[in-house]
């Protein structure tokens, strides 16, 4: 039920988004069954290969999987490597710049075609994801049937892996729980409100606009109520600008952070004070996306990580580090997922909402005009 | 360089050489010889020129001047003129500026005091060395020792307002805005100008104040008359290089005004990673020819104070 109000939400954005892919999508021709040499560049699914088995053998055959943009202190990333190491050792994961933005993994993947260093798989914010569609190789794994229709491109371009909204972290020995967004431009919150990241460059801190924006009073049409509110943080003297870290909320110098739930709740294992609220009637949600190199050096591995991701093993992961993973309502019908993880998440809002592609590019386009000079 | 094969051969040949009619022909084409080894000899140095200067200026101009579509555009160059890169040009101008004047000014002060010192002095070696490595310490290390000190849970912040009751940030947290950088901007300025400015500093020839006295004139006559102007040139290369300097900083600020992008080395980075506004790539491009040819105008200046600066240096 709480999930499926979320997806309610990011089924608006992605339909349109969708809709955009469709010809990227028809041109892929389909693999062609288990001939007898298995081309595992376009391999669509699981069965391509023979079998899962077949999958496996296939990329331990290929022995490395290089990853991109995988924090480990990112929705519990490093358990979920950790235990892929664990589970296929024959297969050496390359974790290459794990903080670098959903945009330099595309970069990346175009600066090294062709070498056995490009980026098997991508982990990308949607806007990012709807823009690349002709970089990345469709596939369908084999738990696909529960991945909700909003969630997944049709053919398995990309494929939305865990999500979860807009929230505020905060150090509840130092401060109150706020209960309303303009709680925070009161002065005992003074040189103390950070965000994750530049607005005009991280779709966290994009969203956290996004969320004071309808939290303001505005529509996700017009992100200039959440600027505002952003201004008038700088001129209470309440906005933190330095980039936010695991060190400076353990440190203490971001006591109060914007930031999405699962990563603010990450936060409590260094900070046992640390408290996540997502504000209840108004909530701002958004999903990362899967999508495999159609360059992969690594095919058949980036193949099984796929897989893998979606087993109920690291779907249960992904909710143990706070976030909702893509097949959350299907495990929750058969009684898989992990429900203390579960129950532990914080509230659903009353309404949820995703920007459609169009709203991403005009509140882009906003803040790059406006953002610069609303926090100086 | 092109002696030295000369030399080498033996302690007269070298004058031999010269007048010998016999030897002038083996000289010439060892002479050609030397000079081509020489030329090899610059090989790497154009190489990398060519690689880390000319190429990235040759892909600067290419991206800001060019569309995706490869079509000439004048685009990106008209982006240079919106109200927020402009004041962002203005203030990264002004924070180079700034902290060139004060690092500058206070390098040349303890350059000053350091020529009280013998050569030899451990002191003087002390600061020596010290200047060398913090002239290097910028960046992301840098942020953070300031975080660590001066961050609003810095230990010299919590001294400060437990000890004596002042509270650094009681107007709201500056250390991570624009006025933050000027702090570790000049502890990076400072050293650099202790290692650019002392030669020439050296280069004052205890002669000339001694002739000065001779002559009857006054300690302060000759820095008037003969020190400051013989100094000005090499201060104002110092200058200008330590505002190049400053104006290519990126990691230090990086990590400690990450809100808005107050200068524009980050409103490059901005422009080359964002996964929000995307599609500007080219602007990065536009914006790093504005650096470029603001960093060409100094150096301009610093080769051409540099040519009378040398003048003294004889």
């Amino acid at each position: 039920m709480i999930r499926r109000t979320l997806l309610a939400g990011v089924g608006l954005a992605a339909a349109s988004a969708l809709a955009l892919t469709g010809c990227a999508a028809g041109s892929t021709a389909p693999a062609d069954g288990a001939e007898a040499a298995v081309d595992a560049k376009t391999a669509t699914s699981a069965e391509a290969f023979g079998s899962f088995e077949a999958l496996e053998e296939a990329a331990k055959a290929e022995g490395a999987l290089n990853v991109i943009a995988l924090p480990r202190d990112w929705a519990n990333y490093g358990e979920i490597l950790d235990l892929f190491a664990s589970k296929y050792p024959e297969i050496a994961i390359n974790e290459q710049s794990p903080d670098v933005s959903s945009a330099e993994e595309i970069t990346a993947a175009e600066t090294n075609a062709g070498l056995d260093t490009a980026p098997d798989v991508f982990d990308l914010g949607l806007t990012v994801a709807l823009q690349n569609t002709d970089a990345f190789a469709p596939y369908q794994v084999q738990t696909w049937d529960e991945i909700p229709d909003a969630l997944k491109e049709p053919s398995g371009l990309f494929v939305g892996d865990y999500g979860g909204y807009m929230s505020v972290g905060y150090d509840s020995s130092k401060f109150e729980a706020p209960e309303a967004l303009e709680d925070l431009l009161g002065a005992e919150y003074k040189s103390a409100v950070a965000i994750n990241g530049d607005p005009t460059q991280a779709g966290a801190a994009f969203a956290a606009v996004g969320l004071a924006s309808i939290q303001s009073g505005g529509t996700l049409d017009d992100f200039q109520p959440g600027i505002d509110f952003f201004s008038d943080l700088q001129k209470a003297g309440n906005l933190l600008k330095v980039d936010v870290t695991t060190a400076t909320v353990t440190s203490g110098e971001t006591p109060v952070v914007f930031d999405w739930d699962y990563l603010n709740a990450a936060h409590t294992a260094d900070n046992p004070d640390w408290k996540v609220v997502v504000f209840d009637d108004k909530g701002y949600a958004g999903y990362y996306n899967q999508a495999i190199n159609a360059d992969a050096p690594h095919p058949a591995a980036a193949r099984l990580w796929q897989e893998f991701l979606y087993s109920d093993e690291v779907q249960n992961l992904w909710l143990k580090g706070g976030a909702r993973p893509a097949r959350m309502d299907a495990m929750t019908e058969a009684g898989t997922i992990d429900a203390d993880l579960a129950a532990a998440l914080p509230a659903t809002p009353a309404e949820t909402l995703v920007p459609t592609e169009e709203q991403s590019t005009v509140a882009g386009e906003l803040l790059g005009e406006k953002w610069a000079a609303a926090v100086q | 360089m092109t002696i030295a094969p000369l030399t080498a051969a033996g302690p007269t040949t070298g004058s031999a050489a010269a007048v010998s009619p016999e030897a002038a022909p083996r000289a010439s084409s060892r002479g050609a010889v030397a000079s081509a080894l020489a030329w090899i000899g610059l090989l790497p140095f154009a190489a990398y020129i060519l690689l880390f200067l000319a190429l990235p200026t040759i892909l600067a101009l290419g991206s800001g001047l060019f569309d995706d579509a490869g079509n000439l555009t004048t685009e990106n160059l008209a982006a240079l003129a919106e109200p927020t890169i402009l004041l962002v040009f203005g203030n990264t101008v002004w924070l180079s500026l700034a902290t060139a004047v004060a690092g500058s000014v206070i390098g040349a002060l303890v350059c000053w005091a350091m020529l009280g010192l013998a050569d030899a002095h451990p002191m003087r070696r002390v600061v020596d060395a010290g200047a060398s490595v913090l002239a290097q310490f910028g960046g992301v290390m840098l942020a953070f020792a300031f975080i660590a000190t001066f961050g609003l849970q810095g230990v010299a912040t919590l001294l400060l307002k437990d000890a004596l009751g002042i509270d650094l940030y009681a107007d709201g947290p500056w250390i991570y805005e624009l006025p933050g950088l000027f702090a570790p901007y000049i502890y990076f300025q400072v050293p650099l100008m202790v290692i650019t400015f002392m030669p020439a500093l050296v280069a004052l020839r205890p002669q000339w104040a001694e002739a000065n006295l001779t002559l009857g004139g006054t300690r302060a006559g000759f820095w008037v008359h003969i020190g400051l102007p013989v100094l000005a040139p090499a201060f104002l290369a110092s200058l200008l290089l330590l505002f190049a300097n400053a104006f290519s900083s990126y990691a230090t600020a990086a990590a400690l005004a990450s809100q808005g992008a107050p200068i524009i080395p980050l409103q490059i980075r901005a422009a080359l990673t964002s996964e929000t506004v995307l599609g500007r790539e080219n602007l990065a491009g536009a914006l790093a020819l504005g650096m470029i040819v603001i960093v060409a105008l100094a150096m301009w200046a610093y080769s051409a104070v540099q040519r009378r600066a040398d003048r003294w240096r004889r």
